[in-house]
């Protein structure tokens, strides 16, 4: 590593002072460049780095990320429906160094929130003046039993992360026979991405009804009731793909057998030709070693709205999944989460107060068929002492349509080139 | 410090309303970068999603005015449009139009 700002405050007496007041200004030197680094390189890190930089030119950025690939999962729901291929959300790196991040392939094992330092698996320690984590989900296969010997099998997927398992679920769907069963189970909430298992249902059901009509859906449901635009799914389940989907609510899968084929709930035993299965999930590990993953249960991570800083480890910052909110754990938030925690660490080490009325707003497409989609946004401000206050006016459209469809497609584009490019 | 945190915030809610292009505050540029997550970074769209980049900032503060009262009709953009103040609008369009 170079030389960076808390190497340099070593062996600089003049330089405590400049940690004392944070002032920018007085600290000309090159060998004061604060340094961020940021754990994970999906929507929520990619696009902190980059703001960081480019609102940031005297900030130096690390950007830790373990998988050579971004692969997206909005818009994996569409190659699991066979609209896509994994070749159309899998991109690449190579613009991140552009915006002068340094990027480093590793994978973080621990954090010294005391030291400010990282230490990755190859072995490298790396200190910072502030770190964000933004590593996205851990998925608590441990909670169905059974489950990882059925997934290292091949016999169950999650698919919850974009990767392998989105394309070995499109095989497994492909070799399906026509009058077979697809189970596909929603965790209660809250979970990544709200509408995301309703929206996979009408995908499937609009190759089914292309492919192999006689076949069906079991939607096994942990929560009461559709968690995410009711109106538009339960339309496009009735209207689109009628008799298709039988959807059970309060069914939370609590065991899956690989060798029957078969999940169990509290109240049925489902046999399936293809189980998808979505566990609950939590915070990423890396939050842990931070020891930031402080909610009662230990599983999400508790922030200053106002600068997505823990609430408990301070110059630690979190983004994303990852966090406790009251707003939906969604690549697009976690794309608007970056952008006021990049904003207000580059107030806040230049010795400025960061915005104190930031505003973030979610916009969430999902797709009903092969040329509808509907949406659901919001805008929320930040008010002192409430957090996020939804403003009125948002909410979801009752129907799909194809500018809507049109309009998803953009947006995706659009959000990757806000991460990626 | 807390008298430099209110000089910062009094300075900051200045900027945020006077909106004079080209030295946009903190506040304009992150909400004008929420904008870009659909619309494209730098304000140019990829597909189907108009561009902002380079808009007039008569036609911006008007289009996001009519979105809000509903007299310009849209898919989305009456949800978004409701949740910003007209101080803000104002600061967003003169943003965007400086960005070619």
């Amino acid at each position: 590593m170079t030389l960076n700002r808390r190497d340099f405050l070593k062996v600089s007496g003049a330089g405590a002072a400049v940690a004392l007041t944070g002032c920018a200004t007085t600290a000309s030197s090159s060998a004061a460049r604060p340094h961020v680094v940021v754990v994970g390189a999906g929507f929520g890190g990619a696009t902190c780095a980059k703001y960081l930089r480019q609102w940031g030119p005297n900030i130096d950025v690390t950007l830790i990320e373990p998988n050579d690939k971004f692969v997206s999962c909005p818009i994996s729901n569409w190659v699991i429906g066979g609209l896509r291929t994994m070749d159309d959300i899998t991109h690449g790196y190579d613009n991140l160094p552009k915006h002068g991040i340094k990027m480093v392939k590793d994978y973080v094992v621990a954090v010294d929130a005391a030291k400010r330092t990282v230490k990755t698996r190859g072995g490298a320690t790396i200190s910072y003046d502030r770190l964000v984590l933004s590593p996205g989900i851990e998925i608590l296969t441990d909670t169905v039993k059974g489950y990882k010997e059925a997934e290292a099998a091949g016999k169950v997927v999650h698919a919850w992360k974009a990767g392998p398992q989105t394309a070995l679920l499109r095989k497994q769907l492909e070799a399906m026979p026509d009058g077979g069963t697809y189970v596909l189970s929603v965790p209660a909430a809250p979970y990544r991405c709200p509408p995301g298992p309703y929206e996979r249902a009408c995908l499937v059901a609009n190759y089914f009804k292309q492919a192999k009509p006689k076949s069906k859906i079991i939607l096994l449901d942990g929560n009461p009731d559709v968690v995410s635009k009711k109106p538009l799914f339960t339309d496009a389940w009735n209207t689109l793909y009628a008799g298709m989907i039988e959807y059970r609510p309060n069914n939370a899968p609590l065991a899956v057998d690989g060798s029957k084929m078969i999940v169990t709930t509290e109240f049925d035993e489902v046999k399936g030709d293809v189980l998808n299965v979505v566990p609950r999930q939590r915070a990423g590990d890396v939050c842990a070693q931070a020891g930031v993953r402080n909610d009662s249960a230990g599983t999400w991570c508790t922030v200053n709205f106002d600068t997505f800083e823990s609430t408990t480890v301070p110059n630690v910052h979190i983004l994303g999944d990852s966090i406790l909110a009251p707003l939906p754990k969604s690549g697009h938030l976690a794309t608007n989460h970056a952008k006021v925690c990049a904003a207000a660490i580059v107030e806040l080490l230049a010795g400025r107060q960061p915005d104190p009325i930031p505003v973030i707003a979610n916009t969430c497409y999902s797709a009903t068929s092969g040329t509808t989609s509907g949406y659901v946004a919001h805008v929320y401000r930040y008010e002192a002492g409430k957090g996020y206050v939804a403003q009125p006016e948002g909410g979801a459209t009752p129907k799909g349509s194809e500018i809507v469809f049109a309009y998803q497609e953009s947006w995706a584009k659009n959000i990757w080139a806000n991460a990626l490019d | 410090m807390y008298k430099k945190t209110t000089l910062a915030f009094a300075g900051f809610v200045g900027l945020a309303l006077s909106g004079i292009a080209g030295a946009a505050d903190m506040h304009t540029k992150t909400i004008s970068s929420t904008c870009m997550t659909c619309h494209g970074p730098g304000g140019k769209s990829k597909g189907a999603i108009p561009s902002l980049a380079g808009l007039e900032k008569d036609y911006f503060v008007k289009s996001m005015k009519d979105f809000k009262s509903g007299a310009r009709a849209g898919t989305i953009m009456k949800r978004h449009a409701s949740g910003y103040t007209d101080a803000e609008f104002e600061a967003m369009g003169a943003y965007f139009a400086s960005l070619k």
